[in-house]
């Protein structure tokens, strides 16, 4: 292993030529991509949870505020919820300023993020659309490309042909509910969930943080209203600081430093067909018949659909759910029908109670959770690290991160993004 | 060369031939051939091409485990993509094409990746690629999707049809071999009921094949008396060609049944998903052969010792004429000795197990088979065919001992237990050192709704490898799910036989020191190209993990799901990490076990069924008369009444004319219409609407809010109080469910001792909004009651009959207009609309559909759930504070309004909002503010919530929520447009027609 | 996949029968009530890796909401009782310490 210089890991950068360097010598010269030590005595900060989330904090603390001296604990493998679990859609046109501003952050982060990690996250900003099938959903996406544009979110409303034009495969004309318009998001797309990861924690390797796997948090301890470590499986760690970054487990933690969380764990599911030739360059989501589908670059067809509406940390969801999300995409996209199901999946999710996420101060001082994000975490990942970084580096929120307190529950200021909810007349 | 055999192949029909096509080539199979046996019998052995480097690919397997044999099967509607031909039953006619190559099987430029692979190692494209950042998605992502995907996409849309069953069973026993048999069997005597499914086309397994003894007798005697004997059994169902697909919670199982698709001369749907609920599954899946990892092991050519057996006894096929059989276990000698007894060469059984015994070995040997102990394959030569092996010393680095010619090499690394179903709801899995396998631990099973074991495998499953163990194992799992659902178990286990076998070796790299060269070209993962070095390199990498070396390298994640990789992968991972197996773990298993068509999960519901639409009385009326519908929940309700000629917008222009200046009418009937009834009621609707309902006078109506318990606007609608103890409330179209629903959760869950019900009447009535100024001479004129103003006012209700119907009018408006809203019993609401259309012509009357009325009430400035309200606004925004009575202590979402944010005096209010130019206001736009908030984001103080080109005022009319709107009545503030023009408007009363409401009130 | 029985009408429902309806026993805060009590009531959850007391409604059957005791780690229901109580019945409660003993939830034990 390389050792830190001055804060840093020289590591070997990934380029053509390092391939080129490697494959003469059967590529055993690769080094690890990230060290697995054990866990020091105390860290500045420690992120609870390798996940995407807890990695790009953890990442843009070293990289923004200087603070390198951080353990990132992990319960499984780095990677290994949610952030490896999802249809990896990357998007912004959130309707709500605070919302369209910390994913519109995230997705502008995604378009550099290979170059900044030097590891190919595959951002594929191949577009994305919503489509709009009954008027109510016309007038609630417009109205999102209205607030988008003065978001600075690039949106426009498209009619069905220029849908049809932009998805050829898609049946517009559906008796049940034909297209008749969609948001349509060109700079939206997909990238490598994997990567995602891998590249942050490489990177944050790289900076000489330590990345612990294997290793659960058992206990919190705090005294006199503060954090002042941790009891795991690997032993006490101490810290100044806390981040609590555990995507559906949100709160089990919060549990362990003694407060509550408006939060509820349900199962989100998905699944992938087997892989074809490319047929589908953009991704499409169609929520009134709760369905999303898109191509990944291996041609598998990704779906997924909403959540179950009960407690659940199994990973494991529900059939119906499935039948329902594929009978909408067999309507959507007719030529799907022959195409098989490979392999479905499920992920624990943590919906907060506007469905909004919660990048936070909370009751104990110096603990810091960053949770809620629902369905539409991983397309958040590197704003949402970017906003937890500047809270827990600062103590207190920057713009991105100051409506999502979760004090606004008390105040009832919530981020409502179901603008859908009344249909009615 | 593979050929077909002059004699045997117990699945053929040699009196009925089949032809087909391949890549174009008419071929010739029989009846009972799979794609794979037809195209092995016309010595087709290349069936693919690999992933990534598109490595000429040969079938390796027979059964569902196939990696390579994957084709564009059909053609137009009927076109379906990597069809596994080894599980693809022959029929005459089929059309069948290779995949993942350009221009042809034989020679395809993107074998060039294979020359490259060097520079393709696992995880390359994560290390390359990435400067300049507009390459990856204009030149590399395009390149890398069109190398991959395999099978076409299809085009057309499927013609075929499919359907859904729901099954509750005792017992489901999956898997018709031997075991499934006798577990069926043991369930069965017992009484519970049985559902015992098999995935191929024929009971008995892998025993027909091997012909183990049972009972005394040859297994295919005893398969077919017990086949027989289940058959007779009332309590048994048995199915064939139908998978478990996958096993989830409580005992709910995906099954998965092949209906037509092997015989297109059979009428029905196609495939049939079955949804199953037992109390317990008993998962006789067997068990799947594992490769071995030597150099060149994916050259077409080399397969799975127990496929070439398959081949030769089912089929009468053989892959080649001389097989070299290289093996770490007995049973591959079996392999053997069907090749030999079928009069093929087998110059040398490779065993890399130092000095194996055993009686299969004595019987090879007897049979003057060579048997070469401690070796292993060095190399397998040839390219698109083997043409032979080099033969080492297992422990050594491979220097080559000798070289034999061969064009088929037949390998066995071992057995491994089909574990899928068993851990798709949870069930872990223990490592048996003994023989060398992952199998069910009976201890960490997958327990149901009452906390006990659901999920029981038997037989090879459960790690059986004798007969005699097989049976005795599954026919115990057959007893025990029978006692656990409350049978006696009857009855003894069948007894079984077969030679005995000496111990495996665990073999996972052969020669065991094989250098870096030799390890590069071991595959693991056949179609996505993993080898053993990439795994290694993962491993070297710190991908370290399962989970993660699984995704680096890919290995597993291809269409057969890592049934042949996954073990062989996960021991060389060990290895590379100096761990014993069972300490790195499995990957999990996901549903389901074999891919199943999109097509058979979503079922019937496609078109026209597929999801139910809601119609009114007159909906048949309104399609005969023009109307174009929009879907408002489930209900399709006319958005406007077309005319020949007539655009939309035309037709809405007329239909608000003709009502404000004539009569118009709606078909209401979507309207939700609850009763709530009882001593409590009105208390309890005191507590539902944010005003008063409980001092409501019987006879009269009036306009309630409904907030939820968070204070937000949920719902709105009059509520008419029927006698002293009943009112009726009427919601919004989309509201009634979840209205109904939301006061059922608060009677039963709180307030339960309150004596009130609540009863959904919404399609017991058909409902008719009769608007306009001629609205009453029409009622007069059909006659029955007095509809005037001083017998009925407005806002008053009263029941009679209208031209002979029986009817409930409520004087209400949304329209502004003098109206009526007459309830009909459904089943006259038809005769009753038409009555209303003869009778009203000479008043000038029209239907007229939603679009019209928006705009009325939009006239009228009232607000529309969903419109004005968006899940986030509270009535005090919308200047509804009149509707919210101040007396009361108590009512759902009184206290969340008294937070903060709500009670907040600077919040966007409703107003009226009237363009400078008389233009109408873009729908949703947003009014900006100076300057912008700290994310960069524009400011703004405003948006439109509902906008339209008033036909009545001829000019643009809109309402908005605007920042303290009402208290700036005639400011302007501006709009912009998406094409960066601005729109100007004026903060104006929202009520933009008669605001004395002297139209209605007539 | 969940089934449960209906305490009301006695059937062994599926969950495509049922609509779920988040944690039981909450205890409604109204006008009056503290900031704290009414945000706790409204949104603060248990949220549990184990025993969970949940409400759920026989939407697609007879209708009525009934509570259930189960656990979100294992999916095992210890019961289901009618939504009309307070505090989970003791047959249910003792049934759950037969196997987890020590549980507690907010108040019970």
């Amino acid at each position: 292993m390389p050792q830190p210089v001055g804060g840093f890991a020289l590591k070997k950068r990934y380029s053509v030529f390092a391939i080129a360097r490697e494959a003469a010598r059967h590529h055993l010269g690769w080094e690890r991509a990230w060290a697995s030590p054990a866990p020091k005595a105390k860290y500045d900060a420690i992120i609870v949870g390798a996940g995407g989330h807890g990695l790009a904090t953890a990442y843009y603390l070293g990289k923004n505020h200087g603070v390198r001296n951080v353990a990132i604990i992990e319960k499984g493998w780095l990677g290994g919820g949610n952030t490896g679990r999802n249809t990896t859609i990357i998007r912004s046109n959130y309707l709500q300023d605070p919302s369209a501003a910390i994913y519109e952050k995230s997705r502008s982060l995604y378009e550099g993020l290979s170059q900044d990690l030097n590891y190919n996250v595959m951002f594929s900003p191949r577009g994305v659309m919503m489509l709009a099938q009954t008027q109510h959903e016309i007038r609630g996406y417009q109205r999102t490309a209205y607030a988008n544009k003065l978001q600075g979110v690039d949106t426009e409303f498209i009619s069905p042909q220029r849908v049809k034009e932009l998805c050829p495969i898609m049946d517009i004309d559906g008796p049940r509910y034909p297209v008749l318009g969609a948001l349509w998001q060109p700079r939206g797309g997909t990238a490598r969930h994997d990567a995602v990861a891998w590249g942050y924690a490489r990177a944050c390797s790289d900076m000489g943080m330590d990345i612990i796997q294997q290793c659960e948090v058992t206990a919190i301890h705090q005294s006199q209203g503060k954090v002042t470590g941790v009891s795991t499986t690997k032993g006490e760690i101490s810290c100044d600081k806390l981040g609590v970054v555990v995507a559906g487990h949100s709160s089990v933690l919060a549990g362990m430093a003694g407060f509550r969380l408006p939060i509820e764990s349900l199962a989100l599911q998905a699944l992938v067909s087997e892989p074809i030739k490319p047929c589908m360059d953009v991704v499409v989501m169609a929520n009134t018949v709760h369905g999303y589908m898109s191509q990944s670059d291996k041609g598998e067809m990704v779906i997924g659909g909403g959540t179950d509406g009960f407690n659940n940390y199994t990973q494991r969801g529900s059939f119906h759910h499935i039948e329902e999300t594929v009978r909408a995409l067999v309507e959507t996209f007719p030529m799907i029908s022959r195409l098989k199901m490979l392999r479905q999946w499920g992920g624990i999710v943590d919906m907060t109670g506007d469905r909004s996420p919660i990048i936070s101060k909370t009751p104990v001082g110096n603990i810091f959770v960053n949770c809620g994000w629902g369905t539409g975490g991983f397309k958040a990942i590197p704003g949402s690290g970017w906003a937890m970084a500047e809270l827990m580096a600062k103590g207190e929120p920057g713009p991105l991160a100051a409506e999502f307190s979760m004090d606004r529950f008390r105040a009832g200021k919530f981020i409502d993004e179901s603008v859908a909810a009344g249909v009615a007349h | 060369m593979s050929t077909r055999l002059a004699t045997g192949g117990r699945f053929l029909d040699r009196a009925r031939p089949v032809s087909f096509d391949f890549n174009g080539k008419r071929l010739r199979g029989l009846a009972g051939d799979t794609i794979a046996s037809a195209l092995l019998a016309n010595d087709q052995m290349l069936v693919g091409r690999s992933f990534k480097y598109h490595r000429p690919r040969g079938v390796v397997a027979s059964g569902a485990e196939e990696p390579n044999g994957l084709v564009n099967l059909g053609k137009g509607a009927k076109f379906e993509p990597n069809q596994r031909v080894t599980t693809t039953e022959l029929f005459d006619g089929l059309q069948a094409a290779s995949q993942n190559h350009w221009p042809s099987l034989e020679f395809d430029v993107g074998a060039v990746n294979a020359r490259l692979s060097r520079f393709l190692p696992a995880g390359f494209y994560y290390k390359m690629f990435i400067h300049p950042r507009s390459f990856w998605k204009h030149i590399y992502e395009p390149f890398i999707r069109q190398s991959a995907g395999l099978g076409k996409a299809p085009k057309d849309r499927d013609t075929d049809t499919y359907e859904h069953f729901h099954a509750h069973v005792d017992v489901l026993v999956v898997g018709g071999g031997i075991a499934g048999l006798a577990a069926a069997m043991a369930a069965g005597q017992a009484g519970a009921r049985v559902l015992l499914i098999e995935q191929t086309a024929h009971w008995g397994g892998r025993a027909g094949v091997d012909q183990p003894q049972i009972d005394g007798k040859p297994a295919q005697e005893w398969i077919d008396e017990t086949v027989a004997a289940l058959g007779q059994m009332p309590n048994v169902q048995m199915r064939l060609r139908m998978m478990g697909a996958g096993v989830y919670d409580h005992g709910y199982v995906l099954a998965y049944e092949k209906l037509t698709e092997h015989d297109p001369s059979l009428a029905g749907p196609r495939q049939r998903l079955w949804q199953v609920r037992t109390a317990r599954v008993i998962t006789c899946t067997g068990a799947i052969e594992r490769p071995l990892s030597f150099a060149g092991n994916d050259i077409p050519g080399v397969m799975l010792a127990s496929a070439l057996r398959d081949y030769v006894v089912n089929y009468a096929t053989s892959a080649g004429d001389r097989t070299v059989v290289v093996t770490n276990n007995d049973d591959a000698y079996r392999t053997a000795i069907a090749l030999k007894a079928a009069g093929l060469v087998v110059p040398c059984i490779v065993d890399a197990r130092p000095s194996p015994a055993g009686e299969l070995i004595q019987t090879a040997r007897e049979m003057g088979i060579r048997v070469e102990a401690g070796k292993g394959i060095a190399k397998v030569k040839g390219g698109k065919r083997v043409t032979g092996v080099a033969i080492c010393a297992q422990a050594g680095e491979g220097a080559v001992l000798e070289e034999i010619a061969c064009d088929a090499v037949a390998m066995s690394g071992g057995w491994s237990p089909v574990v899928h179903l068993w851990s798709h709801c949870g069930g872990k899995l223990v490592w048996d050192d003994e023989k060398v396998m992952f199998r069910p631990d009976a201890a960490r099973g997958p327990t149901g709704a009452d906390g006990a074991l659901f999920v029981l495998p038997g037989g090879t499953a459960n790690g059986a490898l004798q007969t005699a163990d097989v049976l005795s194992d599954a026919f115990a799992a057959g007893q025990a799910a029978a006692q656990a659902t409350g049978h006696k178990a009857k009855g003894k286990a069948p007894a079984g036989s077969d030679p005995a076998e000496g111990p495996i070796s665990p073999v996972w790299m052969m020669p065991q020191g094989a250098g870096i060269s030799l390890r590069e070209k071991m595959w693991l993962d056949y179609q996505n190209d993993v080898k053993v070095s990439d795994v290694q390199l993962a491993a070297r990498e710190g991908y370290e993990s399962v989970e993660h070396a699984k995704r680096y390298t890919t290995l597993g994640m291809a269409t057969d799901q890592g049934k042949l990789s996954n073990i062989n992968g996960l021991a060389v991972l060990s290895d590379a990490l100096g761990a014993a197996i069972p300490n790195v773990g499995t990957t999990t298993f996901r549903p389901p076990y074999t891919p199943i068509t999109l097509a058979a999960i979503a079922g019937v519901a496609k078109g026209d069924l597929f999801q139910p639409v809601r119609k009114t009385p007159m909906h048949n009326w309104h399609a005969e008369h023009g109307a174009e519908f929009e879907p408002v929940g489930q209900w399709h309700r006319p958005y406007a009444f077309v005319r020949k000629g007539e655009t939309t917008h035309d037709a809405v222009a007329r239909e608000v004319n003709n009502t404000r200046k004539a009569m118009g009418l709606l078909d209401a009937s979507t309207l939700g219409k609850l009763i709530v009834k009882g001593p409590d009621a009105g208390r309890f609707l005191d507590m539902m609407y944010t005003n008063m309902m409980s001092n409501l006078a019987v006879g009269k109506c009036r306009y309630g809010l409904m907030c939820s318990e968070n204070g937000f606007l949920m719902d709105d609608g009059v509520v008419a109080r029927i006698d002293e103890d009943t009112w009726l409330c009427h919601t919004t179209t989309g509201g009634a469910d979840r209205v109904h629903a939301h006061m059922e959760d608060w009677l039963q869950c709180e307030w339960w001792d309150w004596k009130v019900y609540v009863a959904n009447v919404t399609e017991q009535f058909a409902q008719v909004a009769v608007v306009g100024p001629n609205a009453r001479k029409l009622l007069e004129k059909l006659g029955g009651m007095d509809v005037s103003k001083e017998t009925l006012p407005f806002m008053q209700w009263a029941d009679g009959t209208i031209g002979g119907f029986d009817a409930r009018v409520f004087r209400i408006s949304f329209s502004g207009e003098l109206s009526y809203e007459i309830a009909v019993p459904a089943g006259q609401g038809l005769a009753f609309w038409e009555a209303l259309m003869a009778a009203g012509e000479e008043f000038g009357v029209m239907p007229y559909g939603t679009e019209a009325l928006h705009i009325m009430r939009a006239e009228k400035g009232f607000i529309m759930i969903g419109d004005e309200t968006d899940g986030t606004i509270i009535p005090q925004d919308l200047g509804l504070s009149w509707a919210i009575s101040k007396k009361k202590e108590d009512f759902l979402g009184k206290r969340a309004q008294e937070r903060s944010h709500m009670t907040d005096p600077n919040r966007w209010k409703l107003v009226g909002l009237e363009t400078l130019d008389g233009s109408v206001l873009p729908d949703g736009a947003y009014a900006v503010a100076s300057g912008h908030n700290g994310n960069g984001q524009r400011n703004t103080q405003g948006r439109v919530t509902s906008t339209y080109m008033s036909p009545t005022l001829g000019k643009g009319i809109a309402m908005g929520l605007v920042l303290n709107g009402p208290d700036r009545m005639g400011e302007v503030i501006e709009f912009p447009k998406l094409d960066g023009t601005a729109v100007q408007a004026r903060i104006v009363d929202q009520v933009f027609f008669d605001k004395a409401g002297e139209k209605q009130n007539v | 996949m969940l089934t449960f029985t209906c305490p009301y009408c006695g059937v062994h429902a599926d969950e495509t029968e049922l609509a779920p309806g988040g944690e039981a026993h909450l205890k409604r805060f109204g006008p009056g009530s503290e900031d704290e009590a009414f945000e706790d009531y409204l949104f603060k959850r248990e949220n549990p890796k184990g025993m969970h007391f949940e409400r759920w409604r026989h939407a697609y059957g007879c209708g009525k909401w009934f509570l259930a005791a189960r656990c979100t780690t294992t999916l095992e229901v210890f019961g289901t009782y009618p939504a009309q109580t307070t505090e989970p019945p003791q047959e249910i409660k003792d049934k759950i310490s037969g196997k987890r003993p020590g549980w507690t939830w907010r108040l019970f034990s």
